[in-house]
């Protein structure tokens, strides 16, 4: 073959290539990269109004006025501990009860049907159960409760109650529904550790801790890290989780998430306020990018290599 | 170390209810002695892997007695037998560098044996120099070629100084000039270290080649433990006779009467001082001598060339196999027919078994 006909199957090639990209990237584009823009240009226009489509000008008003709604500082601190608590418990969890489904033989499948569970159960009637186990009505303490008090501590309402508690819940809760994915991702990702390592380490004379954290743990992180990084996108737009156990009025019970502020913006209050929620959608956006970019340089920098 | 294996015995329990149990290693009891290589030879499945990893400490036998020296090691953990094991498919740690795959067994020792960081490099750059691969401690397993990965599983398994070294199929994974490269290494490094060592592998020449002695085993049973050419000659069955060699022995139903052998009509060989009857007779293929009056008639199938041997293709209707393959110098080829060939033999290449238990029956 000539050189030129070398170069012509090369153009060619991208040009085919291109075509076969050519359906997903026209949804791509329709869906996300047009929408992204958009609700970029939105959060600048001052006074949008959304019936006659007008605004009065471009600005950053809609950003000062979003933060400085306590209702959207709460929902920024609410987010973040939601992040910072329920991630890294999560993952955690998780890999102990991964390294625990990898070590028994009898039940296995059993057990992991059972953690498995939650993944395919509606998070709206999961909320439900969470709430009549948590809630303390005149009528009756609760599940949870009562447990509390066996233990001769005092009870406290976990769904109207004081924030703390609902935090907690909420935690829990997120916990609770995350959890069944990252142990199927992390049982499968021990599970594919090739035996031959551990038989190695062993001749070598590892102790188990050593073999966990020098063995195991670099060989599967790729995956935890994978799950950390989704973990930390799903938590910042956390939103249904919240609405199932403390009900729609999430400002009023002080546990909005950032996503459940844009929500209400847009929807609440007759008609709502775009442009605020899209000043809203965008710094959520940025502290996603931010935290995720973060995440992607330090796991490039800890995971192995070849 | 001398290592001696005492009535060793391997049972798997079958995986279902209906599935019977798996004799791997069936009443092994010899003596493997100090400093030597040692080959453990068999067809694939045949149970070797299962013998080192009991030697090991990775699989506990069922029966039996495991010593190294005077010591029973029989349960003791693997990593308190001192042993040292290169895997199949090296097992080196893809997220270790070279140095770190070979310090990770001085990281683990403890108490008085404990070693600092500048001793357990110092180790490391011994046993990398042995295997000459000083060059490369800084890259990690997936950057280099299988040969060089070998070395680095080979050093990480010298590095404490093992009493007992043992390699499983250390060349399988390896193409066919890096294996008689590194075959002779492995013979080079046990000189070196005088380390008793233990290799498996089912490719007979790779056996042959380098150990001291070999140890022939099939479906779990022990068959012949000598020095590879006693092997070669002097095999105590079939399937030992069968084993060894390429081209692989020549086997005839043959059959004794009056002391004399016969292939078919063909008188082979007399004073053949053995009882009437039916036997195979195998003869190897440097067994044959090319003779216009010989007593052994076969069809010519064609003449091959490979390397330096030339090999006489022939059959006979007594053989067993495809073919007769006669190996003879080249200028002893003096072809009289086009169709028929035929062959005086060699006494001392002629070996005869039991038609039934398949055993050696000697001769003179």
């Amino acid at each position: 073959m000539t050189k030129s006909g070398v170069k012509r199957e090369g153009i060619m090639g991208t040009l085919s290539g291109w075509l076969y990209l050519a359906p997903a990237l026209a949804f791509l584009i329709f869906f996300m990269v047009y929408p992204l823009i958009d609700v970029f240009i939105y959060s600048f226009e001052e006074g949008y109004n959304s019936a006659s489509q007008t605004y009065f000008g471009i600005g950053g008003y809609n950003y000062s006025y979003v933060l400085r709604d306590p209702y959207f500082l709460q929902a920024v601190k609410n987010t973040f501990i939601l992040v910072i608590f329920t991630v890294p418990i999560s993952t955690i969890l998780a890999l102990l009860i991964s390294l625990a489904l990898n070590s028994i033989e009898k039940l296995k499948k059993l057990f992991q049907t059972i953690y498995f569970l939650p993944y395919v159960t509606n998070t709206l009637a999961v909320g439900l159960v969470f709430m009549i186990l948590f809630r303390k009505t005149p009528y009756t303490d609760g599940l949870i409760n009562m447990m509390i008090k066996a233990l001769g501590m005092t009870t406290v309402d976990f769904i109207e109650g004081p924030y703390w508690a609902k935090m907690l819940v909420l935690c829990v809760y997120v916990i609770w529904i995350v959890m069944p994915f990252k142990i199927l991702i992390l049982t499968s990702a021990l599970a594919s550790v090739n035996p031959v390592y551990y038989k190695a380490a062993r001749i070598d004379g590892a102790s188990k801790t050593r073999i966990f954290f020098k063995i195991t743990l670099p060989m599967i992180s790729p995956m935890i890290f994978y799950l950390v990084i989704t973990g930390f996108i799903g938590a910042f737009k956390a939103y249904s989780d919240a609405v199932a156990i403390f009900g729609v009025d999430l400002n009023a019970a002080g546990m909005n998430t950032m996503v459940g502020y844009v929500y209400d913006m847009l929807y609440g209050d007759g008609g709502g306020y775009p442009s605020y929620a899209s000043a809203a959608a965008i710094i959520l956006f940025a502290i996603v990018l931010t935290i995720t970019v973060i995440n992607l340089i330090v796991s490039k920098k800890t995971a192995p290599k070849g | 170390m001398e290592v001696r294996l005492e009535h060793l015995t391997k049972i798997f329990p079958s995986r279902d209810k209906k599935g019977s149990e798996v004799v791997a290693v069936n009443d092994f009891d010899f003596t493997i002695p100090e400093g030597k290589l040692i080959g453990l030879l068999g067809p694939s499945g045949c149970g070797k892997s299962t013998v080192l990893y009991m030697i090991c400490g990775l699989e506990k036998p069922t029966s039996g007695k495991i010593y190294f020296g005077e010591d029973d090691v029989t349960d003791i953990p693997s990593e308190k037998r001192g042993v040292g094991l290169v895997f199949q498919n090296y097992a080196l740690y893809p997220h270790l560098t070279v140095r770190q795959n070979i310090t990770f067994p001085l990281e683990n020792l403890k108490g008085e044996e404990k070693l600092t960081k500048e001793q357990r490099n110092q180790k490391a750059l011994e046993a990398a120099k042995l295997v000459q691969i000083e060059g490369l401690m800084d890259r990690k397993p997936g950057e280099m070629s299988g040969g060089q990965q070998q070395r680095v599983a080979i050093a990480r398994a010298l590095v404490k100084m093992p009493k007992v070294l043992l390699m499983d199929e250390p060349l399988s994974n390896l193409d066919a000039r890096l294996r008689l490269q590194t075959r002779e290494e492995i013979r080079r490094i046990q000189k070196a270290t005088g380390i008793t060592t233990i290799f498996v592998t089912h490719d007979q020449e790779e056996a042959m080649s380098i150990s001291d002695m070999i140890v022939v085993m099939k479906d779990g049973i022990f068959q012949q433990m000598d020095a590879p050419q006693k092997v070669y000659d002097d095999p105590v069955n079939l399937f030992v006779a069968k084993f060894l060699g390429t081209p692989a022995i020549n086997v005839f139903e043959a059959e004794v009467n009056d002391k004399k052998l016969y292939i078919g009509e063909d008188m082979v060989m007399d004073k053949v001082n053995v009882k009437d009857g039916p036997v195979w007779c195998g003869i190897r293929p440097e067994g044959f001598i090319l003779d216009e009056e010989g007593a052994l008639h076969c069809s010519l199938t064609g003449v091959d060339v490979m390397g330096r041997d030339t090999s006489i293709v022939s059959t006979n209707p007594k053989m067993t196999g495809l073919n007769i393959r006669a190996i003879i110098s080249a200028e002893d080829l003096k072809l009289t027919s086009k169709d028929s060939v035929r062959f005086n033999i060699k006494r001392n290449k002629t070996l005869l078994f039991d038609k039934e238990t398949e055993a050696r029956i000697y001769y003179d």
